[in-house]
């Protein structure tokens, strides 16, 4: 295990300094404000595709996804592929016009479209809050990884990613976060996909044993695991919240906003869901072959380590050891990558909401951009931090699904409603995100405090994309339909900019 | 001092080009910026055919999505059927299900982009 830890640690040691290097490169280059934003602009479909990739692709990607498919089997399938078709969605409903609204995040386009501070900070306190949401997995599986090839106590992997994220992203801001991410995304699949094929080889050559599995519901779709388990109504809720969470994620739109016009915005999902595919073939690798190497874990052993234990099972010696090091190193850079996309965004938010605000106040006006952003970094990571240091762990991908339900829940409906339909109103769109944000915090909450619930309760409160998504759409429709009068003005205006070709000359475009 | 030579002719300012108004393809973008009746008209006409398009991408997918658990629970026999020795489930959502995304996600572009440039040709030409 010694050779182990020390490849495993050079692995990680490496990714970490790769990130904070590419970051203070990007640093020389960034000068203004909308530099650290939106890296100018000038990013190209090509590179804007792989860094999403990059920056999408999370521990729960690279660890939870196997973890889950090992431990609960073919039903869990869905997860990648409701990460994917998230992007679907995203493209076709929001992709151009979210970049033609020219707004930096999505409290920009909620303020932009509602002509409304009220609403701007209700968006920007459900950014923060689903950031950090999603923040909290990242560090959990630093500790995992640390943990397990280093043997290290669970704190030390969690400290290390904050403190690497605070600085990548305080340092640089967004346009070395688009190197980087880019860079990561092909780190990323390599890591990942290297060791699987040595595994997949091995395994064909020792005559393809196929997994020892004593449980049918592992084998066959759709099976209950319990006598009222629900197992169909769990995989249309999972895929509601993943398919319209995609959109609502505080670091997924912001990238958006780095394609040169609407054009580049949709070319670029196509890219996106291309590089995400190719990845999310390997995963289920790791998790059958886990079970044919490894049938059982030992009690206190979490799934989502099956990943970095199996080449040891499995090989064993140097090149065991040797692959080890290299997931270790792929988990790193997509924890990073995750972490610093999504610190980026609520570190945006909280910037412009709450500290450029106060420093103009303080100095005048006179504080630097720079300076409020770095301040903002740093809160942006250490609230989730500090929940890593006091909640018991759950899975990975279980965790990053709730923060995928609560974005579904607020942002899908206020999306597509606000870039479709002209009648929504600033009631109607106040309504939708309170009700879609309090019935899908309360039920998850219950469900994880409270719970396990048995049957439909059980399912209802674990699951609730499937009723908290259409109930904060009716909703927001309902209400919206009711009070006429706080339709915001400039709506058409505004809906004429989202939905018009950049090559046609409009005066309002020369506005943003 | 009052100048005492014939009073210059009066000359008219007018514009020889008054009723040819400006070039149309600046027009229609200026309906649709000022919100005039026929702005809206175009306004609508594109939004319509833009959520047309997205929402039968949408359809497609829900109808593959949210079809296939309808499928293997309606013909049981599909859940343990193999294809070159790997579970019919697993081939579709481990495998098939990407490529097609993919394809579906490149055609809907290129409607897209294709509804746009009518449009920009409608509005450019009038």
């Amino acid at each position: 295990m010694a050779e182990s830890s020390t490849l495993s640690l050079f692995a990680v040691t490496l990714v970490c300094l790769l990130t904070l290097v590419v970051g203070g490169l990007g640093l020389r280059l960034s000068r203004a404000t909308s530099d650290f934003y939106v890296a100018g602009r000038t990013v190209s479909p090509r590179l804007n595709a792989s860094a999403i990739g990059g920056e999408y692709l999370s521990a729960a990607s690279f660890l939870g996804v196997a973890g889950l498919i090992y431990d609960i089997g073919v039903d869990q399938l869905w997860l990648p592929v409701g990460y994917t078709l998230g992007y679907l969605v995203l493209l076709v409903m929001v992709a151009a016009p979210m970049r033609r609204s020219g707004a930096y995040t999505l409290p920009d386009f909620a303020e932009m479209r509602l002509q409304s501070r009220r609403v701007r900070l209700i968006a920007s306190i459900l950014v923060v809050g689903i950031g950090w949401l999603y923040l909290v997995p990242q560090f959990q599986g630093a500790s995992l990884v640390l943990t397990i090839v280093a043997g290290v106590p669970g704190w030390v992997g969690g400290t290390v990613v904050a403190v690497v994220v605070a600085l990548a992203v305080g340092a640089g801001g967004m346009r070395s976060i688009t190197f980087v991410q880019a860079l990561q995304y092909w780190i990323k699949l390599t890591a990942i996909a290297v060791p699987a094929c040595i595994l997949l080889v091995l395994w064909l050559r020792s005559g393809a044993p196929h997994p020892n599995v004593a449980d049918p519901s592992w084998h066959l779709a759709l099976t209950p695991r319990g006598p009222d388990d629900h197992p169909t109504y769990r995989v249309y809720s999972m895929m509601i919240a993943l398919c319209l969470g995609t959109m609502g994620l505080p670091h997924v739109l912001v990238r958006y906003y780095t394609n040169p016009d609407g054009l580049g915005a949709r070319r670029t999902t196509v890219t996106v869901l291309l590089l995400l595919g190719i990845f999310y073939l390997i995963p289920p690798i790791y998790g059958v072959l886990g079970r044919v190497h490894l049938p059982e874990l030992p009690l206190d052993v979490r799934p989502d380590s099956i990943v970095l234990r199996l080449p040891n099972a499995v090989i064993g010696g140097l090149t065991g050891e040797l692959l080890t090091a290299v997931l270790a190193g792929g988990a790193f850079a997509a924890l990073l990558s995750t972490a610093s996309g999504v610190a980026m965004s609520v570190t945006g938010v909280i910037d412009q909401s709450l500290v450029r605000p106060y420093l103009a106040r303080v100095t005048g006006g006179d504080a630097t951009g720079p300076l409020g952003f770095r301040i903002a970094a740093a809160a942006s990571v250490i609230v989730p931090y500090a929940v890593t240091r006091v909640i018991e762990p759950i899975g990975l991908a279980t965790m990053v699904l709730l923060a995928f339900t609560v974005a579904a829940a607020t942002f899908a409906p206020l999306l597509i409603l606000g870039v479709w339909w002209r009648d929504l109103t600033r009631a109607g769109a106040i309504a939708g995100l309170v009700v879609g944000a309090f019935t899908a915090l309360v039920s998850i909450g219950v469900s994880i405090t409270a719970g396990p619930f048995e049957g439909w309760l059980g399912a209802l409160l674990a699951t609730p994309a499937a009723w908290c998504v259409p109930l904060a759409a009716v909703v927001a429709i309902v209400v919206s339909l009711a009070t006429p009068k706080s339709t915001p003005p400039g709506t058409i205006r505004l809906l004429v900019r989202l939905h018009t070709p950049e090559r046609i000359d409009l005066r309002s475009r020369s506005l943003d | 001092m009052t100048t005492t030579g014939p009073r210059p002719t009066r000359i008219r300012v007018t514009s020889s080009r008054r009723g040819a108004g400006r070039p149309t393809s600046q027009s229609i973008a200026r309906d649709l910026d000022e919100q005039t009746g026929l702005g809206d008209v175009y306004l609508a006409g594109l939004m319509r055919a833009q959520f047309r398009l997205s929402a039968l991408v949408v359809g497609l997918a829900f109808l593959g999505i949210g079809g296939f658990p309808v499928l293997l629970l309606a013909v049981p026999a599909t859940r343990s059927l193999t294809i070159l020795g790997l579970p019919f489930p697993w081939v579709v959502l481990g495998i098939l299900v990407y490529p097609a995304a993919w394809v579906i996600a490149r055609w809907y572009v290129r409607q897209a982009e294709k509804i746009e440039s009518d449009f920009a040709d409608v509005v450019g030409q009038q």
